[in-house]
């Protein structure tokens, strides 16, 4: 419980130092926001600065000319965010729900089956082979799919929760006559919705944040997520320029790189930094049930 | 043969859960107990029209080309000097300023954490263009400041010296919020009849702090801690790969196992190596984290995990 004796000048003190943090926190997405606004011409002549010194939309305005890359980004990235998160919902809640069931005979055996890849992996190497060599899925959606389908850590958290059903739920629907997957799906995913939404959440901010499997994984144009368009275009301009200047007729001096790539990684950092203060209370208490209880 | 009976009994018993459960065990065996049978990979010289099964044995060549390299040294040194100063850095500033928060209205507490907590949801890409955004030799705002006062403009870029502190300064600006809301959670618990009683016995706020605060949520920051340090031969990818821009200059202090085995593997194509240090990674990190877990147990052991 928060303490209620709050003495008046060391609280100014400490929030002065706080709100000090807090600039310095948000001062890089300052000058992020403002470079994806200023003139190249500007950039030059004054460096990244915090106010635009000649404010201009040019930046956007050549991105949306040819939106095929960012509309591709933000398809794929939308299709695997909801596939992928549904699926390791069906899969995490069901496991889970299995593990917390003490009367169920390999509860033990799941349990430690699940945990014990949390303590050891394979590795890049014997992954990389298996995805590409075994299963052949470089360059298609699965890819960007399977691999976080199944988190051990999330159907930890999950079991936690599962945990705390009284299992006197699941006796009276046995006792009405109910199997064991009418109770999964009448009885006990309804009450696990909290869990389910925060859980939900926590996939769907793993994969839309996600780079890693198309890095290793993808190199067709039409499949391309949000973020790695995002490290393409800011690390490799003259990708980026291939796809658009032959489309424009437009001398590549005169493309805007600067606050093309600002306004780019605007666009890819946006919709979560807007969502985020909405969820930002389940975050926190899924954070704190996983890590505190371990 | 009465025990196969029995068991074949029991199991008829659980079959409707076995089978719910079945999809995500099959997944889960595929998706990471499968790769563990991989790592026989290191043992062998693979080569790709041969596969797995067909390649001969190495023994323990890649290890010894690993180890003798000066690579095992380097990212071994890396790793583990700047995880450990990623640990004691983010949890002294992430302690402190949960302390401070808890000196305040929820209301304030609310926007603070919110702003604090942002950068954990900015993927390392975006950071890496935005510390570009301070450190670009031309339009960099550091070098712009360094100009207006006549300083000559330093190529942070080409010099790995500066790496581990700019490293460590980016990491802290995305994850100190996020550990500071697990500490602060672990603060709200404490019994407020404790600072009650101290106050009546005329303590000041600083010796509440000290007494009660601190000492009772040590046993969170030390669960915390070895869990830390039980990962701490896996390094954050995205922070090692994209901050320093790729840039080969800065390898010697910017290069860690995690990025060493990307490289090896994707774009070097020397699968021996990769796998080598794959291996090493996998077997000296099971280690730590069995190793952590049981000191966990051992002393305290309601805080281990297992």
């Amino acid at each position: 419980m928060q303490k209620d004796y709050k003495g008046k000048s060391s609280n100014l003190i400490i929030k002065i130092v706080l709100a000090i943090l807090s600039i310095l926190t948000i001062l890089p997405l300052l000058y992020l926001i403002s470079v994806s606004f200023s003139t190249n011409a500007g950039i030059v002549k004054y460096g990244y600065t915090l106010i635009p010194r000649d404010f201009t939309l040019e930046g956007y305005k050549f991105i949306f000319k040819v939106p095929k890359p960012i509309i591709t980004g933000y398809l794929v990235t939308i299709t695997v965010t909801i596939l992928g998160t549904a699926l390791g919902l069906i899969l995490s809640s069901s496991l889970a729900y299995v593990m917390s069931r003490r009367d169920y005979r390999y509860s033990r055996f799941t349990s430690l089956f699940v945990f014990f890849t949390m303590l050891f992996n394979g590795g890049l190497v014997p992954t990389y082979m298996l995805m590409t060599k075994f299963f052949h899925v470089q360059n298609t959606i699965w890819a960007l799919i399977i691999p976080y389908s199944i988190s051990p850590w999330f159907t930890m958290i999950m079991k936690g929760f599962m945990q705390t059903l009284p299992f006197e739920i699941v006796e009276s629907a046995k006792i009405d006559g109910a199997g064991e997957f009418k109770t999964f799906i009448r009885i006990i995913l309804p009450v696990a919705r909290p869990a389910i939404a925060t859980v939900g959440l926590f996939y769907a901010f793993a994969y839309w944040n996600d780079w890693w499997l198309a890095m290793l994984y993808i190199d067709k144009e039409s499949l391309i997520p949000l973020q790695f368009l995002l490290y393409r275009t800011l690390s490799n301009l003259s990708y980026m320029l291939n796809n658009m200047s032959s489309l424009l007729n437009v001398n590549i001096g005169n493309i805007p790189s600067e606050s093309v790539r600002m306004g780019m990684a605007v666009l890819a950092a946006g919709p979560m930094l807007i969502l985020f203060p909405f969820f930002q209370k389940h975050f926190v208490k899924g954070l704190t049930v996983g890590s505190v209880k371990g | 043969m009465n025990f196969l009976l029995k068991e074949i009994k029991q199991f008829k018993k659980n079959k409707a859960l076995f089978l719910l459960g079945l999809p995500a065990m099959i997944a889960l065996f595929f998706v990471s107990y499968v790769p563990m049978f991989g790592l026989i990979i290191a043992f062998k010289n693979y080569t790709y029209d041969k596969g797995i099964f067909g390649s001969t044995w190495a023994g323990l060549n890649n290890f010894k080309f690993f180890f003798t390299s000066q690579d095992a040294f380097r990212v071994t040194r890396n790793t583990l000097l700047l995880n450990s100063s990623f640990i004691i850095l983010s949890f002294a500033f992430a302690v402190i300023v949960a302390l401070m928060l808890n000196e305040l209205s929820k209301r304030s507490v609310k926007v603070f954490q919110t702003v604090l907590f942002v950068p954990y949801f900015i993927s390392w890409i975006v950071v890496g263009y935005l510390v570009y955004g301070f450190l670009s030799f031309d339009y960099g705002a550091i070098n712009s400041i360094l100009k207006t006062f006549h300083i000559a403009p330093i190529d942070w870029y080409s010099n790995p010296n500066y790496w581990p502190a700019i490293l460590i300064l980016s990491y802290l600006w995305k994850n100190v919020g996020y550990l500071t809301i697990i500490f602060y959670t672990g603060i709200l618990g404490i019994d407020s009849t404790f600072y009650e009683a101290a106050e009546i016995d005329g303590a000041t706020k600083f010796q509440q702090v000290r007494t009660i605060t601190v000492p009772l949520i040590k046993p969170l920051i030390i669960l915390m801690l070895m869990l830390s340090i039980g990962r701490i031969f896996y390094s954050d990818f995205g922070l090692f790969f994209f901050v320093p821009r790729e840039v080969g200059a800065l390898l010697p202090t910017t290069d860690v196992i995690d990025t060493y085995v990307y490289r090896s593997l994707r774009v070097i194509g020397d699968l021996g190596m990769a796998s080598a240090a794959g291996f090493y990674q996998s077997i000296v990190g099971f280690l730590l984290v069995m190793g952590t877990n049981l000191f966990i147990r051992k002393v305290s052991k309601e805080d281990a995990v297992f």
